[in-house]
């Protein structure tokens, strides 16, 4: 039931199609020296237009600095990423919106930033607002929003972020990067902003990178399930976990539990 | 997708409807409560009434203190030669006067320091070399009285204006960036970084993020820039005066000193607080509840 790919070949679909993310041996070190600690080593990965990767590791496999390389936050010590989409859209573990701006003026954030007129922002916001199923409370501050409505506005704002004026964007796919963006919220919120992102997926046909450490989250969501080793980050396996159910999904899920065990216990030998 | 066991349509649209229903009584009972608040009336009763009746107790301390004639005459005044004094300031209308050449000096030193103080503090702020190089001066003048400068200033300038000008300056300016640079080294990390994930070039960075980030704390350096302001103005006045100043609240107490009419410096020194607390409390101090309340940083006031 579950279709394996070794790493390095990832030939899951003919290379014609389009790839927002291509990874070329991606390297990333902090520091220098003798000191360097080497975050990701020699990552090859592409993500396909609409498709929804999750990548799975244990704290410190460097899954944040890669979604970071990605989002254009930091840059490669090695390799090359080649990125082919409009800009990335990033939903951070925080929700971190702007204390002083109202839901709607979080969204209209980005969009104000790249210049577009005040008209258009509104229908923009409203519409991304309306898609994240929080109409009408566009007007709420922050701090009047629960975790999870805050994590939905702040879906929405990473949203906005993708269409710019110029027009650079448009034709090309869109990505979405999160970054364990349900970790922080309680379980049931979890669950149903799970169904939600699932929802939005389906809606706008986004291709997502969705960084978590929950196995269960990863086969739920994904339609591949790419696991990172920790300290240097490498890309161990992938699971192709797509349209799984019932057993087929717990089967998975115990399989990527177990691949998981065994790249966190190989720390403790070192 | 990895979908429950069914997966008909019919079954898939319950679901969501389910689903639905679940989000949207989270929603319901996540939204925080508003917790009631009593009447206007109430409320303003309840704020005005403590700090009334403490005044009213201290008046009352003062006059027995003066009734008990511990003090003579000429060192504690009664409550009411003060407030006859001020009573005569303000009937013959030269309380207009003198609150007008002290504030507007005050306002136009405050307005200048601002135009010098933000400047520096985004300096100082943002680069590094800035930072090392005149941070601890800045941070150092602030802790040097401003009313030092007074011997220098009329040295150099003479006994005017620019004399009064160049110690509020040394006063206010300080605080204010002082105020600005902490202000923006409080804004947390992630905010910076989520405006360059939202695509914020380096000016617009400053501009929509790291900016109104800083508010709350900038807010504070002006409040305190001004109390400097004030203070450094009166320090000038009262030691810089010559008939060419014109009279404000500072030659008003050293007149009183002059004439030895202790009545005349503590209602001197009554109109000083005055106007000090009035500009915080109609000014500033509404300004940054609403900046406080906005971002519900807003604490029991």
């Amino acid at each position: 039931m579950t279709a394996t790919v070794e790493a390095g070949e990832t030939t899951i679909t003919s290379g014609t199609e389009v790839r927002p993310v291509r990874f070329h041996q991606v390297g990333k070190a902090f520091g220098h020296g003798q000191k360097a600690v080497v975050a990701l080593d020699q990552v090859d990965l592409d993500v396909y237009a609409g498709e929804f990767v999750c990548l799975l590791g244990a704290s410190g496999c460097g899954k944040t600095t890669l979604l970071n390389l990605v989002a254009g936050l930091d840059q490669p010590t090695s390799g090359r990423i080649e990125l082919s989409s409009s800009r990335p859209a990033v939903v951070f573990q925080e929700p971190a919106l702007m204390p002083w701006l109202t839901a709607a003026g979080n969204v209209e954030l980005p969009l104000r930033m790249a210049g577009v007129p005040k008209a258009a922002r509104r229908a923009k916001a409203a519409e991304l607002l309306e898609l994240v199923r929080l109409a009408g409370l566009g007007d709420k501050r922050p701090h009047e929003l629960s975790g999870g409505m805050r994590q939905r506005v702040a879906l929405a704002r990473a949203l906005a972020s993708t269409t710019d004026n110029t027009g650079s964007g448009a034709g090309k796919p869109s990505l979405l990067l999160m970054d364990e963006p349900f970790s922080a919220l309680d379980a049931i919120t979890r669950d149903v902003l799970q169904g939600e992102l699932l929802r939005i997926w389906r809606a706008t046909g986004t291709a997502i990178l969705f960084v978590t450490h929950d196995v269960r989250e990863a086969v739920r969501l994904g339609q591949r399930v790419v696991l990172l080793s920790s300290r240097p980050g490498r890309v161990v396996r992938q699971w192709d976990v797509d349209d799984l159910s019932g057993a087929g999904e717990t089967d998975a899920v115990d399989e990527i539990n177990a691949e998981l065990r065994k790249v966190i216990s190989s720390h403790a030998a070192a | 997708m990895p979908q429950p066991e069914s997966t008909g349509l019919q079954d898939r649209t319950a679901d969501d409807q389910y689903a639905g229903s679940v989000r949207a009584g989270l929603d319901a009972l996540d939204t925080p409560v508003n917790s009631a608040q009593g009447s206007l009336l109430r409320r303003i009763v309840g704020k005005v009434l403590p700090p009334i009746a403490a005044i009213v107790l201290l008046v009352l301390v003062w006059q027995l203190l003066w009734a008990a004639a511990f003090w003579p005459e000429f060192k504690l005044p009664a409550p009411v030669d003060v407030s006859s004094q001020i009573w005569q300031l303000v009937t013959t209308g030269k309380i207009i006067e003198l609150f007008w050449v002290s504030v507007h000096r005050a306002v136009i030193g405050f307005a200048i320091s601002l135009l010098i103080a933000v400047p520096l503090g985004l300096a100082i702020a943002n680069i590094t070399v800035v930072r090392r190089g005149i941070g601890p001066l800045v941070s150092g003048l602030q802790s040097l009285p401003s009313v030092a400068w007074v011997p220098a200033a009329i040295l150099w300038f003479g006994l005017n204006d620019r004399a009064i000008y160049w110690v509020v300056l040394l006063g206010a300016v300080p605080s204010i960036a002082n105020g600005l640079v902490s202000g923006l080294d409080q804004v947390p990390p992630i905010l910076p970084r989520v405006g360059k994930a939202l695509g914020a070039g380096r000016l617009g960075g400053i501009r929509y993020i790291l900016l109104p980030a800083a508010l709350p704390g900038f807010l504070g350096g002006l409040k305190q820039g001004w109390a400097f302001s004030w203070r450094s103005l009166m320090a000038a006045e009262l030691i810089a005066t010559s008939p060419d100043l014109g009279e404000g609240l500072g030659q008003y107490l050293h007149n009183g000193m002059s004439l030895s009419d202790i009545s005349m410096v503590f209602a001197g020194v009554l109109l000083i607080f005055v106007v000090g607390v009035g500009i915080e409390l109609l000014v500033f101090r509404p300004l940054e509840n609403s900046v406080l309340r906005a971002r519900g940083l807003t604490r029991a006031t």
